[in-house]
């Protein structure tokens, strides 16, 4: 089994398989410490964990924060509307600080592709990268990924399709990266202006046709449309993107009858998903809620041991 | 004060020179050269192994001064400049005040005069403010002794501006310099589109933003029928145009500069913010088109586009860092590593590219070096392998996309006006 040695966590697309395959093996280990009476383990006692979250979430954060505490981490919450952020202190400046008050980890959303990276390269300390704009959001996908292997045994040969927002979604790359090294077969599905150019070379199919998404698909992963973003590209109406590519009962009636539907949440019912399939058989979005707490745990193990080791 | 330089091999194909030779400086001029001269001098360089070449004209420099003197000023871009081999530049006119009118010409060769340590040559401004609207008094400009205008930095985005302002250069003499991007395609992008603008989740820099303006930029020149140069050539389309120009005898010349045949797109995929300018970085088959371009003649020219600017405005979230990076210190040993020594291009070409060829864009007598011609000399060990550290800069930024590379060719003495300006060795 490969060894972890990175103090940082900042995307999929810079880690081997095997790497994945770790952090998913070490969260199968933690997975059960949720269902105890007492939901903790003193593993990272002692340890400092700082959510630094430039971007408003609410599942994202929680879920770290609950995964910290369930390895006994200190935890601490740094709200960017009313910190010193809003004085126009530089990320860099903040990691600094953060690191001076001898914390372990930084966990941060922002807003700017690579933010996490440049944070990286800065502090000495341990950084997670929760979502940085549209470039990565690898804990997204390793609990996707572990939803999938949980449900199905296995990822190698999976055809999975993305439907959604791909060109400004950190969800899809990631999974596009993590789920490519691990042998699936991997289609993005959305109108075309928003497909991100060339694609197809990070080793995935391209369509716009939701139909051919969903043939033969084992598993779709539907993103949230974010209609208010982005103003220099022409979005499809609300209306017009359920119509033609939401994920409906009757869509999933012509896909294999078992397909797995996964959202990372929020979900927008009747946008891009209707309110049956959210809540039907084939929906594993609450499991991926649930997963999600196991994955954090193991990442924020993984990369504490690495930091010590340092 | 004499300068004897000994034994370098003197290259100089402006006077068909190509020989291990010495050469003898008195006052600012190549007194003369010979297989041996015994000479008394004051300076004696021992240039056995090196070439000897004429100072490199570098006709992209940005120098901030004045108004951002945080960055760089002239007197540190000039010491700069002087280290890595470049005695005679051109500065950008995008400075606070822009050099719009005789009047801020007057203001920045009053600088010049005090403080600069090399050659500094001015470039003025295409339209006020380099707001692309109004066209510069041009004659006024010419009479300040100006040869060349630009709002590099910006393209003149109303195509009657510029026939305007390319008929009155013509009537002047003068040849306008072209940045070349239409905003309207490349807005708000930071990569080169593409693959990389989608691994890294950025907005993307399209080729087609560049090389449509290439394309017009050389037609509305055609109509003027005035000399055009296009400036930092990034992509392979671009250069096809400007071949295919040349085929048609327009006159048109072309740069490019050291980081887009040094570099290419996938230096940038970690988020580094010094493989940031603007054109981008592109893909391999530009970075060999590029190459070939300046192998058989397409491309003229290569320049820095020396930009400094500050960690304030490079250490920060990538798309939001500025755009440009520094290069006077690094071009000449970048060009020897990166086409010298793999044989892309000889000693004559390099020198052309480097010195003759911008020498005579700018008409200036630079770029040669027989008896009686200005002693602006370059020494480099072709051979030397040395690391180009962050420590080492001597530009007041330090934006370089070539820290802690490893490179082929040092130069180690410049001669600026007949005085010995840089050494980069311990002399006896």
């Amino acid at each position: 089994m490969a060894k972890w040695n990175q103090k940082d966590l900042l995307g999929l697309e810079n880690l081997s398989s095997e790497q994945i395959e770790l952090i998913l093996s070490t969260a199968e280990s933690f997975r059960e410490i949720s269902t105890r009476g007492i939901k903790k383990v003193p593993t990272l006692r002692g340890k400092t964990v700082v959510n630094l979250f430039y971007e408003p979430s609410t599942r994202t954060r929680v879920s770290f924060e609950i995964a910290a505490k369930r390895l006994s981490a200190d935890v601490i919450n740094i709200n960017t509307e009313t910190s010193s952020v809003k004085k126009g202190e530089t990320l860099i400046d903040t990691g600094l600080s953060i690191q001076a008050l001898k914390a372990d980890v930084i966990v941060v959303r922002h807003n700017a592709s690579g933010a996490a990276a440049m944070l990286a390269r800065h502090v000495d300390i341990s950084v997670v990268n929760a979502g940085d704009g549209w470039h990565e959001h690898p804990t997204q996908a390793l609990l996707d990924i572990f939803t999938l292997k949980q449900k199905l045994g296995h990822i190698k040969g999976l055809k999975v399709s993305i439907v959604g927002d791909i060109a400004h979604s950190r969800v899809a790359r990631s999974n596009i990266w993590g789920l490519t090294k691990l042998g699936a077969e991997v289609t993005v599905c959305a109108p075309e202006l928003l497909i991100p150019p060339e694609i197809e070379k990070m080793g995935v199919s391209v369509t716009s046709s939701i139909e051919r998404a969903l043939a033969g698909a084992d598993a779709v992963n539907v993103l949230r449309m974010q209609f208010e973003r982005d103003t220099d590209t022409a979005f499809p109406k609300q209306l017009e993107y359920f119509r033609n590519f939401a994920i409906t009962e009757e869509r999933l009636k012509k896909a294999k009858k078992d397909i797995i539907v996964m959202h990372p949440g929020p979900i927008n019912r009747g946008t891009e998903i209707s309110s049956a399939v959210a809540d039907g058989k084939n929906s594993v979005i609450l499991d991926q809620v649930t997963n999600g707490i196991a994955i954090r745990m193991a990442v924020l193990f993984l990369i504490s041991q690495a930091r010590r080791a340092q | 004060m004499s300068i004897l330089i000994k034994n370098g091999r003197l290259i100089d194909p402006q006077g068909k020179i190509d020989k291990v030779c010495d050469i003898l400086v008195e006052k600012n001029r190549v007194k003369s050269i010979s297989k041996t001269i015994n000479t008394k001098a004051k300076e004696v360089i021992d240039a056995h192994g090196c070439i000897v070449l004429p100072g490199l004209v570098d006709m992209h420099v940005h120098l901030r001064e004045p108004g951002r003197e945080d960055k760089e000023t002239i007197a540190s871009a000039t010491c700069a400049a002087l280290k890595g081999g470049v005695t005679s530049l051109l500065a950008m006119p995008n400075t606070t005040p822009c050099i719009d009118s005789p009047q801020a010409v007057s203001l920045l060769q009053k600088i010049i005069d005090k403080t600069a340590k090399a050659n500094v040559l001015i470039a003025g401004a295409i339209t006020r403010g380099r707001k692309g609207h109004e066209p510069v008094n041009i004659a006024g400009l010419k009479a300040k002794g100006v040869m060349i205008v630009t709002d590099d930095g910006a393209s003149v985005d109303d195509d009657k501006v510029l026939l305007k302002v390319m008929q009155q250069a013509k009537k002047q003499g003068m040849i306008v310099m072209c940045h070349c991007e239409d905003k309207l395609l490349s807005k708000r992008g930071s990569v080169n589109r593409g693959l990389t603008s989608t691994r890294m989740g950025l907005r993307g820099i399209s080729k087609e933003s560049e090389f449509k303006r290439v394309e017009r930029d050389i037609a509305i020149a055609e109509k003027a029928g005035a000399r055009v140069h296009i400036a930092h050539v990034s992509c392979k389309e671009s250069a096809e145009i400007i071949r295919k120009a040349k085929k048609r005898k327009i006159r048109v010349t072309a740069e490019t500069c050291p980081h887009y045949f040094a570099l290419s797109e996938t230096d940038v995929i970690d988020f580094d913010t010094n493989m940031k300018m603007n054109p981008p970085l592109r893909g391999k088959e530009d970075v060999a088109a590029i190459k070939k371009a300046l192998a058989d003649g397409t491309i003229d020219v290569i320049a820095s586009d020396h930009a400094p600017h500050t960690d304030n405005e490079k250490d920060i979230e990538f798309e939001r860092a500025a755009f440009g990076v520094i290069g006077l210190e690094t071009e000449l040993a970048v060009a020897v590593t990166e086409l010298l020594h793999p044989g892309i291009i000889d000693w004559k070409r390099i020198i052309e590219v480097l010195s003759i060829n911008p020498a005579k864009i700018l008409g200036v007598k630079k770029g040669a070096l027989a008896q009686g011609d200005d002693a602006d000399i370059v020494i480099i060990d072709p051979e030397e392998e040395w690391i180009f550290t962050k420590q080492g800069i001597l530009s007041k930024s330090k934006n370089s996309p070539f820290i802690n590379r490893k490179l082929k060719g040092r130069p180690i003495y410049t001669i600026f006006a007949g005085k010995l300006a840089y050494s980069g060795r311990e002399r006896a």
